[in-house]
């Protein structure tokens, strides 16, 4: 095509939108979290060496290199370490935005996980928060993170800064 | 290290948002002759290639090494391809170095580069997996929790990102090669511009682009006649660290910590901001500077944030970080790292230009990638080490 007829452009780009279907296998560590996550309970996992809590947990302690296999229930409560609020939008995202993106620490863990932060608008959010998991209805768990809504304010007094320092 | 390892050329790309004048081929290509020209040498003189880019799904196309082989004059030669996300264009010229200073190659040419137009890292870098969740929004998103973070330990007011993100857009406008060209930039436009991921706003990160750096590395004995002097590798590291384990500094991690004394024991540094003349260091967000500042121990901690008020790391300051506009000003994301070694080379080879610090001596060049945690470092000098 001649990019010189009126009112049309030579072609320099063309977008081709591809797929790939996959399977995921988690592992016998990932396993047992993801399945905790489909009764709707938090399951983490203890390095007996060093007694942190990994939730979710690789089946290895990173640290010293050992198993991890006993298993730890952890409470739906935590705190908010840090965060941000994303304003930008990207192909394939699954919040609307603004939204408010955590890091979470529940009460007993080790390490902090990323959640979604909502029932308080974005500018109240604040570094030691105290939160709590919301979860789908029973009859949506399934064996991911979706099941968890996202968390919440439980109103409580936030956690001193000294008590988190460590997790940042 | 056995053999010692120089600079003989550098060769980048006009950094743009869309090179779409050139193929990724031909974008690799405009960069490497560009190194040999600079070298002196032909295609034929060089031993070996170690090529490097950030991840395959970026573009989705997996080994795309493979086909840039003719383009880079690699056939029938050994081609190495090294991959460590953000950080890979400075761990790609390590691993170039190391094939030198091992005495294995006597003149290597390495090569970096990103064609943003040509792929989707906003995408690459948030695809959901059952174990998170999906709330990731690319660098920008990861990293800004981290910098809230340093903002809370260290009591840095909020306008000290701003600075920086003004300073190296300056600089920028004293490097041709740049992407961004903002004549008309200050503290009010950054503060104006719109919060993408609240406490970063779009003024304070990185843009997208597209290019490539290449250099070309020689032994002593292979130095030939290069157009500027050589620099010489004082010093090279690379660390990296687990991204998730109980306790660990996200701030200031303890790789590039430890990677940072290394490369200083290797080229006698104890006392960075009197001996290092200029540095050029993978700052993205603007925080970063003064985060990276106290990593690499330009500052105490908690102190990094006054050097860059004091303006210290402009380039009429004592140390001068980032003269090239940085990654801030141009963001080929797999080149990036290589330019900021590239860029440190240049410096003490007296070949920067407007942007050139006179009489510079010795540089470091840096380079992070990943959650933090993949660096790769060098100093480079004009004295033989």
């Amino acid at each position: 095509m001649s990019g010189a007829e009126a009112g049309t452009q030579p072609v320099t780009v063309l977008e081709t939108p591809i797929h790939l279907d996959y399977v995921f296998t988690p592992g016998i560590a990932q396993s047992i979290f993801l399945r905790g996550l489909a009764r709707g309970v938090f399951l983490g996992q203890r390095c007996p060496t060093c007694g942190k809590v990994y939730i979710p947990s690789r089946g290895s302690c990173p640290v010293d290199g050992v198993a991890t296999d006993e298993v730890v229930e952890l409470p739906d409560t935590g705190i908010v370490t840090t965060y941000c609020v994303v304003n930008v939008p990207f192909a394939g995202q699954a919040v609307e935005i603004p939204y408010t993106c955590a890091q979470v620490l529940l009460d007993g863990a080790n390490i902090s996980f990323m959640g979604l932060i909502q029932e308080v608008p974005a500018d109240q959010v604040r570094m030691g928060m105290r939160v709590e998991a919301v979860w789908v209805p029973p009859d949506e768990l399934g064996p991911s993170l979706a099941s968890v809504k996202y968390f919440r304010p439980t109103g409580e007094p936030d956690a001193l800064y000294e008590s988190y320092e460590e997790y940042l | 290290m056995a053999e010692r390892c120089a600079v003989v050329g550098v060769g980048q790309t006009l950094l743009r948002s869309k090179r779409d004048d050139v193929s990724i081929p031909g974008l690799v290509r405009e960069a490497a002759k560009a190194a040999l020209a600079d070298a002196g040498v032909g295609w034929d003189d060089i031993d070996a290639v170690v090529i490097g880019k950030a991840p395959d799904m970026f573009e989705g196309t997996m080994m795309p090494e493979l086909s840039l082989a003719p383009a880079l004059g690699a056939v029938g030669k050994p081609m190495f391809r090294v991959h460590t996300a953000g950080s890979v264009g400075g761990s790609t010229a390590l691993v170039a170095a190391h094939l030198v200073a091992a005495g294995i190659h006597e003149r290597v040419l390495t090569v970096a580069y990103e064609k943003q137009s040509d792929s989707d890292a906003m995408w690459a870098l948030s695809v959901p997996q059952p174990f998170s969740a999906p709330l990731l929004a690319g660098a920008g998103g990861y990293f800004a929790p981290h910098i809230r973070a340093y903002m809370r330990r260290s009591g840095a007011p909020e306008h000290i990102g701003r600075i920086v993100a003004v300073k190296d857009r300056l600089n920028a406008l004293k490097n041709p090669y740049a992407h961004l060209h903002l004549p008309d930039i200050d503290l009010k436009m950054v503060e104006e511009s719109v919060m993408l991921w609240d406490p970063l706003r779009y003024l304070e990160a990185c843009p997208s682009s597209d290019g490539a750096a290449a250099m070309v590395l020689a032994s002593e004995g292979a130095l030939g006649s290069p157009a500027f002097p050589p620099a010489w590798v004082h010093g090279m590291a690379m660390r990296s660290e687990p991204t998730m384990f109980a306790g660990r500094d996200q701030v200031s991690p303890r790789a590039g910590r430890e990677c940072v004394a290394d490369v200083f024991g290797q080229a006698g540094v104890t006392r960075p901001r009197e001996q290092i003349d200029v540095a050029e260091v993978y700052v993205p967000f603007s925080w970063y500077e003064p985060m990276w500042l106290e990593n690499l121990g330009f500052a105490e901690p908690g102190e990094g944030w006054k050097l860059t008020e004091s303006g210290a790391t402009a380039m009429d300051g004592d140390i001068p970080w980032n003269c090239s506009g940085g990654v801030l000003s141009s963001n080929p994301i797999g080149a990036s790292g290589m330019l900021r070694f590239l860029e440190a080379a240049m410096q003490v080879r007296g070949q920067a230009g407007e942007h050139q610090i006179d009489g510079a001596r010795l540089a470091l060049g840096h380079a992070y990638g990943g959650g933090s945690q993949f660096f790769a470092m060098w100093v480079v000098g004009a004295a033989k080490p």
